[in-house]
């Protein structure tokens, strides 16, 4: 599946992290979302491979075990790994159903309050990826970051100060964004979200509820 | 003819794999025969001029018959730096050896998947190889995007698959030609496990043009796959 109408794209300081594999996992996942949602952003991953495949082509070769080959021709025929086709007919793209368990159903989902919901998706500890639930029409409580957060936006759409995110788009924002985003009336708005660093919420309730709840 | 050069050195490794058909597809243009070095010779004391070598036509003798002797070829040219790409990245030797026989072991497991409109075969291994040593390294997964390969009919058109060998070799001249600083940065961003913002720019390499290309990839992908 993918989709025409997204507008807001990957930078290429985040695609070159994630060709070079540097990012943490719970930014990869997002980022690997969307490239299976957006061709114009794949093709420039695929760019960024291709820095890597060069750079690895001109390496200087390191000397291999005497019986590499032979041994490498062993593990080939102990068998190939059973790996199904990563192709998905649902709302979340495969990469993202790997670490669900599943498409939307499977979400075990948390209250966080106003109606808001998320679900903590496990990953290293660098950083966080959490699916939001945003009802039609609600606002997820002003916030502003110490880190980054990746927002790729799965259902419905949401505004903020830096526009509007339909399926497909993903919002970067940085330690200067303190933003508002409210979900559009329609459709319930369901995000993909990853963060490197706890979000600051600026009234005192949700600050109180935070480690309660990881936001 | 290449595959004549292939077959003559395999015959010492014994190993349980479908014997060589001698039947090739689309047999590549112009190919030097690949030196026929005895396979647990690690370091030739001439180095093989294996620049001009097709790999990906060698690739898809791989996939297309399992070729054997093809493969080897293959493994004595990348398994190599893949291990040296593996141990600049923070691996010791022996890490470095299993991993790079883990990758060589995938790139023939997963032949069939290899697009050669899309990538060269050098950048298919190091994402093969990157995506090893997150696991091995960092004990992490790696998210990947969904799959998008061929149908079982499909051959990418030939033009696509030179323009793609082209695009590769401009890109590896351009590093090449890169002031040796601006290099370096992007050598770190990619084998030196740290953090780049800075680097992101890559100023000078031509990824417009093979970004272009692949996408026109893609969107001939996507169409097929309707």
């Amino acid at each position: 599946m993918t989709n025409m109408t997204i507008q807001h794209h990957l930078t290429d300081d985040l695609l070159l992290g994630y060709a070079a594999g540097t990012l943490p996992e719970a930014f990869g996942l997002v980022v690997a979302t969307h490239l299976s949602l957006c061709d114009e952003c794949r093709a420039r991953s695929e760019a960024f491979d291709a820095v890597g495949g060069s750079l690895l082509g001109a390496l200087e070769t390191a000397d291999l075990a005497e019986d590499s080959l032979q041994a490498t021709l062993r593990r080939i025929a102990a068998g190939p790994p059973t790996e199904r086709p990563r192709r998905s007919r649902g709302l979340f793209p495969a990469p993202l159903q790997d670490y669900v368990g599943g498409d939307l159903a499977a979400v075990r989902w948390r209250p966080v309050g106003m109606g808001v919901r998320q679900s903590i998706l496990r990953t290293d500890r660098g950083a966080t990826a959490r699916l939001l639930y945003i009802p039609a029409g609600a606002a997820v409580p002003d916030h502003s970051h110490r880190g980054r957060e990746l927002t790729l936006v799965l259902q419905g759409a949401f505004r903020d100060e830096d526009g509007r995110f339909g399926p497909g788009d993903i919002e970067i924002a940085d330690e200067a964004v303190q933003h508002t985003p409210t979900a559009e009336e329609g459709l319930p708005c369901i995000c993909l979200a990853a963060t490197d660093a706890p979000l600051r919420f600026r009234s005192l309730i949700p600050r109180l509820a935070q480690p309660f709840f990881r936001i | 003819m290449l595959t004549d050069a292939l077959t003559l050195d395999f015959a010492d490794a014994s190993a349980p794999l479908p014997a060589y058909s001698g039947r090739v597809r689309a047999a590549p243009r112009r190919a030097r025969p690949i030196p026929t070095a005895p396979t647990s010779e690690t370091k030739p004391t001439v180095q093989p001029a294996t620049d001009d070598i097709d790999w990906s036509a060698v690739l898809l003798q791989v996939r297309d018959t399992r070729d054997s002797a093809a493969f080897a070829a293959l493994f004595r040219h990348f398994a190599p730096r893949v291990k040296a790409f593996l141990m600049k990245s923070g691996a010791d030797a022996t890490l470095a050896e299993e991993c790079a026989q883990d990758v060589m072991a995938t790139l023939w497991h997963k032949a069939h998947l290899y697009d050669p409109a899309r990538a060269s075969v050098a950048t298919w291994i190091f994402t093969i190889a990157r995506n090893r040593r997150i696991d091995a390294l960092r004990r992490a997964r790696r998210p990947e995007p969904e799959d998008l390969t061929w149908g079982p009919d499909h051959e990418p058109d030939q033009a696509d698959v030179l323009a793609q060998r082209q695009d590769s070799a401009r890109l590896g001249a351009a590093l090449t030609q890169l002031p040796p600083k601006q290099r370096e940065l992007i050598e770190q961003a990619y084998f030196g496990d740290r953090t780049h913002t800075e680097i992101a720019a890559a100023t000078g390499l031509p990824l417009g043009t093979i970004k272009s290309r692949i996408r026109l990839a893609l969107d001939r992908l996507r169409h097929e796959l309707k």
